[in-house]
């Protein structure tokens, strides 16, 4: 709908009652909220508590409660209102939270979105996921305990999310005899630890969520507190949208192009507005333009607002995709190939740095490295750490490389433009969640060479490239590897081998065989072999390297047909059978930990560009194949490029 | 849970507090120049935003299309989202062959007026095997001519995202459920392992075989449902309005007969009631209500004042607790 859909400004004689209460309820302003805090504070028994009291609930729905309190209750038969949030089976049987549940209802002021999180630790990032579109933290303290550790990790994490309204709700009061000290110590406690935070907007009410106690009404148990109900606060809570006031951003969506007359960018307005005429600057190629029409179903509009979903046309053809940030032309969003950035970890899998991800921010993918962690938070004391990883749930502060420049704003001034997530290549999960800090400008450009890779793999007369040798410690590559260089040479070639063993005694001397260090250990190999491809030379490594994501990585810092991935593949038992320089042997008497094969994973290629079998062939055959392979690969791309070899 | 806007005993008191003594407060048109969005229409931005993120990120969409009133919102969402363009994908409705005349016959027309493909698809061998509600029961008519069907056709034609029209309202497991939400080759559902979902960002990345159920509607309520339809002027099946209806009265439940392949129990005749249709589906398996709501206002009317959820209509949903986070898990939309 647009904006201006018409609604009576005053009723008319003959409006419907109805039409006049659709009225009211479209005027009403939503808010969204979370609830959080540690295990068993009792969050999920306040969302039932606040849906009960304002009458939310539907008859055969509370007949169902009172069913499932008797049957799976903790309040031995009395109604258990957890029960109505806690909607998944495995959290019943636990008594516990494990996912979101996001809950609806309204008041005669307002319209709540509620979700509400779980306490656990293990499931912290569900509460992040809850946490990123609330605009309010309502952080739950059961009285008996006071502050605990859970209470100040959500605290953080709504901090860093930028959730600036707390209710802090001090529970279970009815078990500490309504007791004004008890609340006024975990108040103190909490305002102390809250203010080293920036979280200054604190409303703290005392609650028994069981009992109900000032959540939809002002109890007589406590007659010394003087502040407004829960629902009461809520209903009258302030929280500004800033979004239209700011810089105009749209994030491109989707190009529509529906006929060759018609070249539409679609997308939601992440800020500011946006007027026909108004002048437009493209993220990031920096192109300029003017905005033609803003078009949408119900006619175009004169006006669009941060928020709305829309598709403009611009008045120049100019070459716009998805994931391109159309904004404001003197305050145009950021555009950069470098930034810093808190990371919020939420996989088992520990971070690490160099690996690549995929990076995905506003509509933009792109492939993303930690170049470096500068420190983790330990979220108790706030307290800076040295670290050369992150894992589940941990927080760090970290410098992310992207294969390209892309458009951005620093998550303090938009959460749509300055948030984004990592995704693992190889298992697709989200792992991390990232807020931008600022953009790191790149202080020395790339040179331009005039002598540059063509220039010198024509002067040695061949086609540059890496053969990849991977697979199991003895599997052969080292041998097998050997005999293809000899043939190279013997045949012209310019060559270089690589050998984990040389390469490990050099130039990766400092790393050792943690997950953290094969990472690395690969990534430079990558790197010299690409130093060395631009030198125009025939590249030979033989690495262990058992990961596919960091082969992959290899692959794609080459480029297309530069990288020929050869498995030796040589089953483990077979490998440890020969086990030629004792290494397996020591590994099982566990005098060698992290031993690929033993205790630590090998992960075989999927579509190798050669695979050899050893127990099929002799190394010779084997080199002998390899020799072939290669001259028939650079036969082909002749053809395709015509490049003299 | 279904939004109860108001506790009230009876009608009357609704009307006092549907008129407000003092002017409204509608600030849409008002003289800032930028208008604070609705309710709906931040809803409205949030579903178009979801459809274009899945249309630009998935190779083989479908819109799941059942014909009732949030697929004829999701539907509208949808002509909305890429206008000019028409949606760039086909609406598949999954076709158990017992639902009501009336809903296939505006399905077949809405696809006409809206020039969309429309895929029918229905289970083959369940067909063969004649599965019904009344032969086999309601639960394997649903698990083979619903679940199993849905499975068959996304297959069949490969979809790899879906969208559905469920809200996060209407169940408890629902509420739980991501707006991107992955199933694995199995189609089934992992509620305890489900990917973190922050601010507007879909990944929508999938793993050999998976494929993503997404859905659209999740933050609107039933409520917001029927005032879109309203403001937007959307069009319905009509059996949403009440009419006189050929109904038998079973286990508390109102059930239409709608053709003639509903059994008699001895003694029974159907008789002619004044009712209309909260949610709709197999017509065996879907109960009436009494009612006089024979307009949009008087449906909102009529729902404020309900007292029970419009799953209540349902008879597939009253098997036990975990009933339908169980079928989620085997596959079921
Ligand atoms: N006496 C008393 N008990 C309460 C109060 N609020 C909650 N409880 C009880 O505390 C227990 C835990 O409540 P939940 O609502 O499940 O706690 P939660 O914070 O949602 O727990 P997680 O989501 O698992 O972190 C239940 O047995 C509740 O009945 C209260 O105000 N007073
Ligand atoms: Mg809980």
């Amino acid at each position: 709908m647009a904006p201006d859909t018409p609604l009576p400004e005053t009723p008319e004689p003959g409006v419907s009652e109805i039409e006049r209460y659709l009225a009211a309820q479209q005027s009403k302003s939503l808010l969204r909220f979370i609830t959080c805090g540690s295990v068993d504070d009792g969050k999920s028994t306040l969302i039932g508590r606040l849906l009960y009291d304002s009458k939310m609930l539907f008859e055969d729905q509370l007949a169902t409660l009172e069913a499932d309190s008797r049957k799976v209750g903790t309040q031995g038969g009395d109604l258990d209102f957890a029960l109505l949030v806690d909607g998944l089976s495995a959290e019943r049987e636990q008594g516990i939270t494990i996912d979101v549940a996001y809950r609806f209802f309204n008041t005669d002021r307002r319209k709540f979105i509620v979700a509400d999180t779980p306490g656990h630790e293990q499931y912290t990032r569900n509460m992040v996921t809850g946490a990123s579109t609330a605009d309010l933290a309502i952080i739950l303290i059961d009285a008996r305990k006071g502050v605990l550790p859970q209470t100040r990790r959500h605290s953080f994490l709504v901090s860093l999310l930028g959730i600036r309204k707390i209710v802090l709700a001090v529970n279970k009061m009815d078990l500490m005899g309504y007791d004004q000290a008890v609340f006024d110590r975990v108040v103190a406690e909490y305002r102390a630890f809250a203010r080293q935070l920036d979280l200054t907007d604190i409303q703290a009410i005392p609650l028994s969520a069981l009992k109900g106690d000032n959540v939809t009404t002002l109890t007589d148990a406590m007659p010394w507190y003087q502040g407004p109900t829960l629902i009461g606060h809520l209903e009258t809570v302030e929280v500004a949208d800033l979004r239209a006031s700011q810089p105009f951003r749209l994030p491109v969506q989707w190009v529509n192009r529906p006929n060759l007359d018609f070249r539409g960018y679609a997308g939601t307005i992440a800020a500011g507005t946006v007027r026909p005429g108004d002048r437009i600057r493209v993220l990031p190629s920096g192109q300029e333009s003017r905005v033609a029409r803003i078009v949408t179903h119900d006619g175009d509009l004169p006006l669009a607002v941060a928020g709305q979903s829309v598709t403009l046309t611009l008045t120049d053809e100019i070459d716009i995709s998805r994931g391109d940030i159309l904004s404001t032309l003197d305050e145009a969003a950021e555009a950069a190939d470098q930034m810093e950035a808190t990371l919020v970890w939420m996989s088992e899998a520990p971070l690490l740095p160099g690996r690549p991800y995929i990076l995905k921010l506003g509509t933009k993918s792109v492939p993303a490295t930690v170049a470096t962690l500068k420190h983790k938070i330990n979220v108790n004391t706030l307290e800076q750490l040295a670290t050369k990883t992150l894992g589940l749930n941990e927080v760090g502060l970290a410098t992310l490389s992207l294969d390209q420049a892309i458009a951005f704003d620093v998550y303090r001034n938009n959460r749509d433009t300055g948030g984004f997530i990592l995704i693992d290549r190889l298992t697709n999960e989200t792992v991390a969640a990232g807020l931008i800090r600022s953009a790191i400008v790149r202080t020395v450009p790339w040179q331009v060479l005039d002598v540059d890779r063509r220039a010198r793999s024509q002067m040695k007369g061949q086609r540059p490239r890496v053969l990849w040798f991977t697979g199991l410690s003895g599997a052969g590559k080292s041998t097998i590897a050997n005999l293809v260089e000899k043939k190279l040479h013997a045949h012209g070639r310019h060559t270089m081998l690589l050998d984990g063993d040389n390469v490990r005694h050099g130039l990766n001397r400092d790393l050792g065989f943690t997950d953290a260090d094969r990472v690395e250990n690969i990534r430079r190999v990558a790197e010299v072999s690409k130093l060395m491809v631009d030198a125009g030379l025939i590249v030979l490594v033989s690495f262990i390297s058992p990961y596919r994501a960091e082969r992959r990585m290899a692959r794609e810092l080459l480029g297309p047909g530069e990288f020929l991935e050869v498995f030796v593949d040589t089953p483990l038992a077979v490998a440890e059978g020969r086990d030629v320089k004792g290494l397996y042997a020591k590994a099982r008497a566990g005098k060698i930990p992290n031993f690929t094969g033993i205790d630590s994973p090998y992960e075989p290629p999927e579509s190798p560009d050669v695979r050899i079998d050893t127990q099929a062939m002799t190394a010779e055959q084997a080199a002998n194949h390899i020799f072939t392979l290669l001259s028939r690969f650079d036969e082909d791309a002749d053809l395709v490029d015509g490049a003299a070899i | 849970m279904t939004d109860r806007v108001i506790d009230v005993k009876d009608a009357a008191v609704l009307d006092s507090i549907i008129q407000p003594p003092s002017p409204l407060p509608v600030s849409l048109a008002g003289p800032l120049s930028a208008p604070r969005l609705t309710h709906l229409q931040r809803l409205e931005a949030e579903s178009i935003h979801i459809l274009r993120e899945v249309v630009a990120e998935t190779q083989n969409p479908v819109m799941l299309y059942s014909i009732g009133k949030d697929s004829a919102v999701m539907l509208h969402l949808a002509m909305k989202a890429f206008y000019p363009a028409k949606p760039p994908f086909p609406l598949l409705h999954v076709d158990t062959t017992w639902k009501f005349r009336e809903m296939i016959a505006f399905r077949d027309q809405r696809a006409v007026d809206l020039g969309l493909d429309l895929l029918v698809y229905t289970n083959p061998e369940g067909l063969a095997r004649g599965i019904g509600p009344f032969t086999h029961g309601s639960a394997i008519h649903t698990q083979v001519m619903k679940t199993e069907a849905l499975k068959q056709a996304l297959d069949r034609y490969g979809f790899d995202a879906a969208f559905g029209g469920a809200r996060r309202d209407e169940e408890k497991s629902r509420a739980k459920e991501r707006i991107f939400s992955f199933r694995n080759e199995q189609h089934r559902w992992d509620p305890k392992n489900q990917r973190p979902e922050l601010w507007q960002l879909y990944n929508a990345r999938k793993n050999k075989g998976e494929s993503i159920r997404v859905f659209p509607l999740s933050n609107w309520t039933e409520l917001d449902i029927w005032e879109y339809i309203y403001l937007e002027n959307i069009p319905i099946v009509p059996l949403y309005f009440a009419a006189e209806r050929p109904v038998v009265e079973r286990d508390g439940a109102l059930i239409m007969v709608d053709d003639d392949r509903l059994p008699m129990k001895p003694g029974e005749t159907p008789q002619m009631r004044r009712v209309r249709f909260r949610t709709l589906g197999c017509y065996p398996l879907t109960g009436a209500i009494d009612s006089d709501a024979d307009s949009l206002p008087a449906i909102i009317r009529e729902m404020l004042l309900a007292r029970t959820s419009e799953r209540q209509g349902r008879v597939i949903d009253r098997d036990g607790g975990a009933s339908m986070e169980q079928k989620k898990q085997e596959g079921y939309f």
